[in-house]
């Protein structure tokens, strides 16, 4: 199945996905040296978005998280790929210094058919995509 | 958004810099919905001090590799450049530092290294810009009736590249209406301006834009002030004057007014530092300081630094020779809120709202307010 998406950062990925409801700030919501979430009120605290495709609905707060990324990125914490409902500045700018793919506003919610562990591929060339594996 | 057939072929661009800047200009446009891209005349690159960006930032700087295609100016550093063990710098922060404004020099950037690019490069009616600096953003926008989105540091460096910015909020006329009216009553006291503005900024909802009525006309130094304070509490890109800003007139005075008594800010602490330049002093400033000091006719008790650009320092040479005679000292390139060196000293007295907003957040250090005048006659005693 593929669900078409708005290309923002460009680049391809494929891999496990972690999804998380809650609006994400990559400036104090995760420990940028191992890629843990460490927000308490996080629907995914205490796991990891390193080398993973990481699926949240928004970003949240501070305008200095824009480097936060690129050191994740150099660090070998970042994941592999983003996928917003709908983006915004920071993490946007973020993921295109960082080299991390980004697609928003998805056809369809993937939170609503995607799982964390499931397994997707990222598209986001000239056109963006999101291509789910068979289960 | 529509792209042209050569901003199309920016994106595929072989030199990954120019892609880049180009894809984060898209990216920018896209999310805010813009059209498309417009021409900017100038770029001030913000988010340049060591202390801020830190490695991750300054290698990011490094790994760049093209060539700004319009004049851009660099925000304050955490040093001046040549004055920096004085400031009390270490060496390890001062290598850093030269080698992010080598990395923009690199650029093609111009080492302005001041929040007041419109004392540098004063913009003019209509230009469209793509400045990072809160205060430079407000003060363009509203005092000069120039046209500029309040950019990051890294979308000012893209627009620079490319010499473009996404075609929406502030560059579009009818986005800058003012939506209140601000009715000041009695007396505007020299202080007043900056309290003025730190407590509307504070007010203001999300796409407010104020037009202010006020007892009587500000100075342009009073309306840079009033602008910091306010683009520092609340997230305004333009204020209005009536009677005074370029623009007051082009739009219909708003229905919702509100009647706004300026409360006495109270910041008190037994400061150990004084520091000017909040954003960086005029010449008129520093007239204005050395007067005071002329008539205190003695030397300062207490640090008295001020903080302007070094090209006002040169062009006023005499005037920063006789304030430096009353042992205050003028730094160049940097200020009170951006360099490490703020943080040796307990109390900081300012009568700036917009080092009131970020000393104790990224200095760690406690406040003083009062008016220029009231600083450093402080600094006297």
């Amino acid at each position: 199945m593929k669900i078409k998406a708005r290309v923002i950062s460009r680049g391809e990925a494929e891999g496990e996905v972690i999804v998380s409801k809650k609006k994400f700030s990559f400036l104090g919501d995760v420990d940028p040296d191992t890629g843990i979430v460490v927000a308490n009120d996080s629907d995914i605290a205490g796991e990891s978005i390193a080398g993973k495709i990481f699926i949240f609905p928004s970003g949240r707060g501070s305008t200095v998280g824009t480097y936060v990324l690129l050191r994740m990125k150099k660090a070998g914490t970042a994941p592999k790929a983003i996928i917003n409902l709908e983006t915004e500045p920071i993490i946007a700018v973020g993921a295109i210094i960082s080299g991390i793919p980004l697609l928003d506003k998805p056809e369809v919610d993937p939170t609503e058919i995607i799982k964390s562990g499931d397994c997707v591929k990222i598209h986001a060339l000239k056109e963006g995509w999101i291509e789910i594996h068979d289960r | 958004m529509y792209l042209t057939k050569e901003e199309e072929r920016l994106l595929e661009s072989d030199n990954p810099t120019i892609a880049k800047s180009m894809e984060i200009l898209v990216a920018l446009g896209e999310i805010f919905g813009a059209e498309k891209l417009i021409p900017v005349k100038s770029a001030q690159i913000s988010g340049i001090s060591y202390q801020n960006i830190g490695d991750a930032g300054l290698e990011w700087l490094e790994s760049l590799d093209a060539r700004v295609k319009v004049p851009a100016m660099v925000n304050p550093a955490g040093m001046d450049v040549e004055r920096w063990k004085e400031m009390g710098i270490d060496e390890g922060f001062y290598r850093k530092q030269m080698r992010i404004l080598k990395a923009l020099e690199k650029l093609g950037a111009e080492l302005t290294l001041t929040c007041t690019p419109y004392y540098v490069y004063p913009p003019s009616y209509g230009d469209h810009l793509a400045w990072a600096e809160s205060s430079a953003v407000i003060y363009a926008n509203s005092v000069i009736g120039a046209r500029t989105n309040r950019e990051s540091g890294i979308s000012a460096i893209a627009s620079a590249i490319i010499g473009k910015t996404p075609y929406y909020g502030m560059h579009v006329k009818e986005n800058r209406a003012p939506n209140i009216l601000i009715e000041v009553k009695g007396e505007l006291k020299d202080a007043d301006v900056s309290a003025l503005g730190f407590q509307i900024g504070n007010e203001l909802k999300h796409n407010e834009i104020p037009i202010f009525r006020l007892p009587r006309n500000l100075t342009n130094d009073e309306l840079k002030l009033l602008g910091a304070a306010m683009a520092s509490t609340g997230n305004t890109a333009i204020f209005h004057v009536e009677g005074q800003t370029p623009e007051w007139k082009d739009f219909q005075m708003p229905d919702e007014k509100i009647e706004f008594d300026i409360k006495e800010m109270r910041f008190e602490c037994e400061p150990d530092l004084i520091a000017l330049g909040c954003p960086h002093l005029s010449k008129e400033e520093l007239l204005k300081v050395l007067e005071i000091l002329q008539s205190g006719g003695k030397k300062v008790k207490r640090e008295l630094w001020l903080f302007t650009s070094r090209k006002i320092s040169e062009e006023n040479k005499e005037i920063v020779k006789k304030i430096e005679s009353f042992r205050a000292k003028v730094f160049n390139d940097t200020c009170m809120v951006v360099s490490p060196a703020t943080e040796a000293y307990e109390c900081v007295m300012v009568n700036s709202g917009k080092a009131l907003t970020y000393l104790p957040k990224l200095r760690k250090v406690n406040v003083a307010f009062g008016s220029l005048e009231e600083c450093v006659r402080r600094a006297l005693q």
